[in-house]
């Protein structure tokens, strides 16, 4: 990596926090999280629920503001939602009453710009959607959905790709086809991708860094590396490299439910756990 | 803008997909593979035979007096031989109607799109709408003729006040069925707040729209008939009092056979309407 590249990463994530008032009182979702995410690297968060993540990942798209601290693309602090930021959202989020071409032509349509046709043919050919177009999110498949979803974010070529736990709701065969998806869209085509989710399976295949967020108000645990070559195949899985790492994560994650719990009860938590 | 700093939560259950508008429940449209089998047919029009044909022959039978209920095949008749006199009235009715509830529903429309947008109005207003809502209309129709006299316009000033607020208060309904996720879909795009509206606020409202026009023009066709049979030389209602005054009753239920179908045409164009531009939501 180059010492400019050190100095501008292309997310960077300062010190943000985040405070929800609700009617029962300030609840804080986030606390002084800090991580940075360089050109083309995949960085997936996992947590225990509600630990923030997804507050994070709308913040860093620009939908949230923060109650302190900052999001910087390319060095610039993100005030509101920017087009070099595409989202995946949780479920497909298609509207329903679109049929799949009207569906990735949305963007386009908001901002009054036409899309890159050859680019959008070639997107649903490599997510095996062609021949789709005249069909309504009714008619398809979560996974369908879900790829659909995928295309019309990547349609505008951003740069960086947010996506919140995504492949949630879909069964696991469908997902490690998903996961595989991502894994060949990225080899096509390099974008920094953060990605939300539940699975630490998940996070280890498509992550190049693996960041564990502390129960709320979240902040970044520990951070883990994976260091394993692309594309990544699901024997990679299989090994011990990854059954060690998956545990650390786990244990990581459990640890900091743990230490919540003793930290809100001492003398149950004692109890429970001598 | 308050709607972005609201806790995202996805899981519990999405606004826009409650499944509670009943536009399409009937299953004499909606029920079985579109085309009806002929033995479906064939069992419709028997149970329609007998309907109609025994209550002809219960009434001739028991000798039931024509002033008390007319066998079908005198209505029929009636209505087809004093057609050329009805015709003239049921154009009346129809442009009672039609211009009342376009009033209506046009400012329905706007009031509910304009209420939802700002919740503080929205509550203010809350209790005059319920008592729009809930006032049935037809009691101001002798004030109304006293201030506009017998022509059309206390009748469809009737039917606008009558329809316009069960189009707003369904369309109010159908603008709050706010999904945060398309919602904050959208602004990830950098839409504006019209933007909003108009592609994701509007269409996703658009089923409770038109429950709200059916329900609209429903009422609004109930309410110019009422005014009819107030005051006024014209309209299907005043056919109603004139026939019945003269107790000539076949022609008294040709009339009320002809509401009824006015009423099913209401009912089966917002059907089509909803099955052509709301059917994603079945």
């Amino acid at each position: 990596m180059k010492a400019t590249e050190r100095e501008i990463p292309k997310l960077a994530v300062q010190e943000a926090s985040k405070v929800y008032h609700t009617a029962s009182g300030d609840l804080p979702a986030l606390d002084r999280c800090s991580f940075d995410v360089a050109a083309n690297e995949v960085v997936s968060i996992v947590g225990p629920s509600g630990c923030g993540k997804t507050t994070l990942l709308w913040s860093m798209s620009g939908l949230h503001g923060l109650s302190a601290g900052s999001v910087a693309l390319d060095g610039k602090p993100i005030t509101g939602p920017h087009p070099d930021i595409g989202i995946v959202f949780q479920e497909a989020n298609l509207l329903p009453w679109r049929n799949l071409d009207a569906n990735i032509n949305f963007p386009f349509e908001i901002k009054g710009t036409r899309p890159d046709r050859s680019w959008v043919d070639h997107l649903l050919g490599r997510v095996g959607l062609d021949g789709f177009g005249k069909k309504y999110p009714r008619e398809l498949s979560g996974g369908m959905q879900q790829r659909a979803a995928i295309v019309r974010a990547l349609a505008l070529k951003p740069s960086v790709l947010l996506m919140d736990e995504p492949f949630g709701a879909l069964d696991s065969f469908t997902r490690d086809e998903m996961n595989r998806l991502v894994e060949e869209i990225w080899l096509d085509r390099p974008t920094t991708i953060v990605f939300i989710t539940h699975s630490i399976e998940e996070a280890i295949f498509l992550s190049d860094r693996v960041l564990v967020l502390s129960p709320r108000p979240g902040r970044v645990a520990k951070e883990y590396r994976v260091p394993f070559p692309r594309p990544r195949s699901f024997e990679i899985m299989a090994t011990k490299e990854v059954f060690d790492l998956t545990n650390a994560i786990k244990l990581e994650i459990v640890g900091g439910r743990v230490a919540k719990a003793r930290a809100a009860a001492p003398a149950a938590a004692e109890g429970a756990l001598p | 803008m308050s709607q972005g700093d609201a806790i995202p939560e996805f899981g519990k259950g999405k606004a826009g997909e409650g499944g509670e508008v009943s536009l399409t429940n009937l299953s004499a449209f909606s029920g079985g593979p579109g085309i009806k089998s002929g033995a479906e047919i064939l069992a419709i029009v028997a149970v329609a035979a007998v309907i109609i044909g025994g209550g002809e022959f219960l009434l001739r039978w028991f000798q039931v007096p024509e002033y008390i209920l007319p066998p079908p095949s005198k209505i029929a008749w009636a209505l087809f031989d004093e057609f050329p006199f009805i015709a003239p009235h049921l154009g009346y009715t129809l442009v009672e109607l039609l211009s009342g509830f376009a009033i209506g529903s046009v400012v329905g429309l706007l009031m509910a799109a304009v209420i939802t947008q700002f919740p503080f109005a929205e509550k203010i207003v809350a209790p005059y709408i319920l008592l729009l809502v809930t006032t049935p209309m037809l009691a101001l129709v002798p004030l109304l003729i006293l201030r506009f006299g017998f022509g059309y316009t206390p009748r469809i000033i009737a039917v606008a006040l009558a329809a316009g607020p069960m189009v707003m208060i369904n369309a109010a309904t159908g603008f709050r069925r706010v999904d945060s996720a398309k919602i904050a879909l959208a602004r990830s795009y950098g839409a504006s707040t019209l933007q909003i509206f108009w592609k994701i606020r509007a269409p996703m409202a658009l089923p409770m729209i038109l429950v709200g026009l059916m329900i609209g023009a429903i009422f609004g066709l109930l309410t110019a008939v009422g005014a009819e049979m107030v005051g006024g030389g014209f309209g299907l209602g005043n056919r109603l009092t004139s026939y019945s005054s003269m107790i000539q009753m076949p022609q008294f239920f040709a009339v009320v056979l002809l509401l009824s179908v006015l009423g099913i045409l209401i009912y089966v164009i917002f059907f089509l309407i909803g099955k052509k531009w709301a059917s994603w939501e079945a």
